[in-house]
C-alpha cells in the first residue's frame, strides 16, 4: 500500500540544502502497520511529511495504493491518506466548532451525507452529540485528538499517517488513544504509518519498525524481535536502553 | 436564555455561535471603561441617524445673521457661530459627517490591508517582496502630508479626504494581516486542510482569514481616532469637506479667528472631537482585552 524507493528529501536550495532524508526505502503492506523510531531529527517526521504529501521529496518515488505520487496531488489522490498530528492544540482550528472541523473535509472532497457522517465519525471515536458543537478550547486533549482522528477518517482514506499522536497526551489519555486507533485500523483495514521516539507505543500498534539516524533508515525489523532485543545495529540498541522502561504492553 | 447560551454541550451550530459570542459579550460588559467607549460610540451613531429629529432638518446650515456669536441661551444651547447658525445642530449633524468618513475610510482599509497582507505572508517569496515594497513605499510617506498633498491634488472634498486618508492608513493593516498569516501559515490545521485537498485560496480565506479579522478589526477601533483627528485636521486646513457642510475641524478652524472673545464656536466642536476620539480609542482597548483573554 505504501510503496518508498530511495526517497530523499532537501530543505533548501543550492549549497545550504541540508538533506533530511537520504535514499528511504521500506514498504508496507495492506493493512499493516509500520512504526518510524528515532531521535528528534533523525528525519523520520520528514520522511512521514513526504508520504503525506505536505513537503516535495527531491528524489526516488513515493507510490501509495499502487500509484507513483506527483509533487502537486490531485483531490482523489490526497483522499487516499489522512493525517494525525502530533499537537491536538495546534491540529484544530480555534474558531471552528467540531462540527465545522468535520464538515470542511467533507465539502472539499464533494461528499454527500454529511449529517449521517459526521455523526458517524463521532460515534467511532468515542465521542458524543454533546461534543458537536464544541470548540477547541471546550475540549480536553485527548478529546481533540480524538477528533483529530474523526476529521483524518471522515474522508475514509485507506492510509493514515500518525506524527506521535499520543506524546503530547498523559499516560492514561495515551492508552486509550491507541487503543482507539488499534480499534480503528482493524475494523477500516488500514494501513498505517506511525512516527514516535517512544518505543513502547510503536510497538504497541505497529508490527514492523524501522529505525532512522541522521537522515537514514539504519535497521528494520519487527516489533517482536525489538522486545526480544534481537536487533543488529549500534543505534537501535542505544534506543532500547534509553527506552529502559520498554514494555510491550504499555 | 442564560443557560441556553452558557451551555457547554450546544445542540446546534446556531447555539455554540451565540455562546461564543455571549461569552465574549460578559467579558467585554465587565470592563468599564470598554462599556463606556461602547456607550459613546453607540450614542453618536444614534445621534447621526437621528440628527433631524434631534436638531431639525435644516436648523445646521440656517443662517440668521442677526443672532451672530451668541453665547449659550434656551433657544441656542451651545450658542451661535459667526454667521448665525446654532451650533447645537451643526455639532449634531457633524457626527455624520465624521462617521460617514470613519466608516469609508475603515471599508477601503480593511479589504486592501487584507487583500496585500494574506498572500504576502502565506506564498512569501517572490509574492510577499513585492507586495511588502510596495507597502514599505506607501509607509514611508508621512501621513498628514501625503494626505494635504493628495486633497490638494484631487481638490477639496469629504470624498478626497477618505481616499487621501484611506491611502496612508493601509500599509499598518497589510503589515499586520501578513504577521498573522506567517503565524498560522504552518498551523497544523492549515496542513489538515492541505491533506484534504483544500485549495490555497479555499485555506487563506476559511482558515487563514478569521484569524487575521480581530486583530485587524482592533487594531481599525483604535486607528478611528487617529483617523478622526486626520479628517478634522483636513477639514480645518480646508482641504475636507466644503462649507457649508458641519464638519468639525472646519468648525474649529471657522471659531479661530473669535477664540478669545467667542470662546464656544471653537470650543464645542472640538469637544465633539474629543470625545469622538475617546470613545472608540475606550472600545478598541475593550475590544482588545476580550480577543486576549479568548487567545
Amino acid at each position: 500500500m505504501i510503496r518508498l524507493d530511495g526517497v530523499t528529501v532537501r530543505y533548501g536550495h543550492g549549497r545550504h540544502a541540508i538533506v533530511a532524508a537520504h535514499g528511504i526505502s521500506f514498504s508496507v503492506a495492506r493493512g499493516a502497520a509500520y512504526g518510524l523510531v528515532g531521535e528528534s531529527g533523525s528525519g523520520k517526521s520528514t520522511v512521514l511529511r513526504a508520504v503525506a504529501g505536505l513537503i516535495a521529496h527531491a528524489g526516488g518515488r513515493v507510490e501509495l495504493a499502487g500509484q507513483a505520487m506527483p509533487a502537486n496531488r490531485t483531490r482523489p489522490q490526497r483522499r487516499l491518506v489522512q493525517m494525525v498530528f502530533q499537537d491536538p492544540y495546534g491540529s484544530l482550528h480555534p474558531n471552528q466548532t467540531v462540527d465545522q472541523a468535520l464538515a470542511s473535509p467533507l465539502r472539499v472532497q464533494g461528499l454527500d451525507g454529511g449529517e449521517a457522517r459526521i455523526a458517524a465519525a463521532l460515534r467511532e471515536v468515542g465521542l458524543g452529540t454533546e461534543h458537536r458543537f464544541r470548540f477547541p478550547h471546550q475540549l480536553s486533549g485527548g478529546q481533540r485528538q480524538r477528533v483529530a482522528i474523526a476529521r483524518a477518517l471522515i474522508v475514509a482514506p485507506r492510509i493514515l499517517l500518525l506524527d506521535e499522536p499520543t506524546s503530547a497526551l498523559d499516560v492514561s489519555v495515551q492508552a486509550e488513544i491507541l487503543n482507539l486507533l488499534t480499534r480503528l485500523r482493524r475494523e477500516h483495514g488500514l494501513t498505517m504509518l506511525m512516527v514516535s521516539h517512544d518505543l513502547a507505543v510503536i510497538a504497541h500498534l505497529c508490527e514492523h519498525v524501522g529505525v532512522m539516524q541522521h537522515g537514514r533508515l539504519v535497521e528494520q525489523t519487527t516489533a517482536d524481535a525489538l522486545a526480544a532485543g534481537a536487533v543488529s545495529h549500534d543505534h537501535t540498541r542505544d534506543l532500547l536502553l534509553s527506552n529502559a522502561s520498554f514494555d510491550r504492553r504499555v | 436564555m442564560r443557560a441556553w447560551l452558557l451551555d457547554p454541550a450546544p445542540a446546534s451550530r446556531r447555539q455554540a455561535r451565540c455562546g461564543r459570542w455571549f461569552r465574549a459579550w460578559l467579558g467585554f460588559s465587565s470592563n468599564g471603561l470598554a462599556m463606556t467607549g461602547l456607550a459613546i460610540v453607540v450614542a453618536l451613531v444614534l445621534i447621526a441617524v437621528c440628527a433631524p429629529l434631534i436638531a431639525g432638518s435644516r436648523a445646521a446650515t440656517l443662517q440668521s445673521l442677526g443672532d451672530r456669536l451668541q453665547p449659550a441661551s434656551r433657544a441656542h444651547w451651545f450658542g451661535t457661530d459667526e454667521l448665525g447658525r446654532d451650533i447645537f445642530a451643526r455639532t449634531v449633524f457633524g457626527a455624520r459627517i465624521t462617521l460617514t468618513i470613519v466608516a469609508l475610510v475603515g471599508a477601503i482599509v480593511v479589504p486592501v490591508g487584507l487583500v496585500i497582507g494574506l498572500p504576502a505572508g502565506y506564498f512569501g517569496g517572490a509574492v510577499d517582496a513585492v507586495l511588502m515594497r510596495l507597502t514599505d513605499i506607501f509607509l514611508a510617506f508621512p501621513r498628514l502630508v501625503l494626505a494635504l498633498a493628495f486633497a490638494a491634488a484631487l481638490g477639496p472634498g469629504i470624498d478626497n479626504a477618505v481616499v487621501a486618508i484611506a491611502l496612508t492608513t493601509w500599509p499598518p493593516y497589510a503589515r499586520l494581516a501578513r504577521a498573522e498569516t506567517l503565524t498560522h501559515r504552518h498551523a497544523e490545521f492549515v496542513q489538515a486542510a492541505v491533506l484534504q485537498g483544500a485549495s490555497r485560496t479555499s485555506i487563506l480565506f476559511r482558515q487563514i482569514l478569521p484569524l487575521c479579522l480581530p486583530s485587524v478589526l482592533i487594531r481599525l477601533t483604535l486607528d478611528m481616532a487617529g483617523i478622526i483627528i486626520t479628517a478634522a485636521g483636513l477639514g480645518f486646513l480646508g482641504l475636507g469637506a466644503q462649507p457649508p457642510a458641519p464638519e468639525w475641524g472646519a468648525m474649529v478652524a471657522s471659531g479661530r479667528q473669535v477664540l478669545l472673545n467667542q470662546w464656544w464656536v471653537a470650543t464645542i466642536p472640538g469637544i465633539a472631537i474629543f470625545v469622538t476620539s475617546v470613545g472608540f480609542n475606550l472600545l478598541g482597548d475593550g475590544l482588545r482585552d476580550v480577543a486576549d483573554a479568548r487567545g
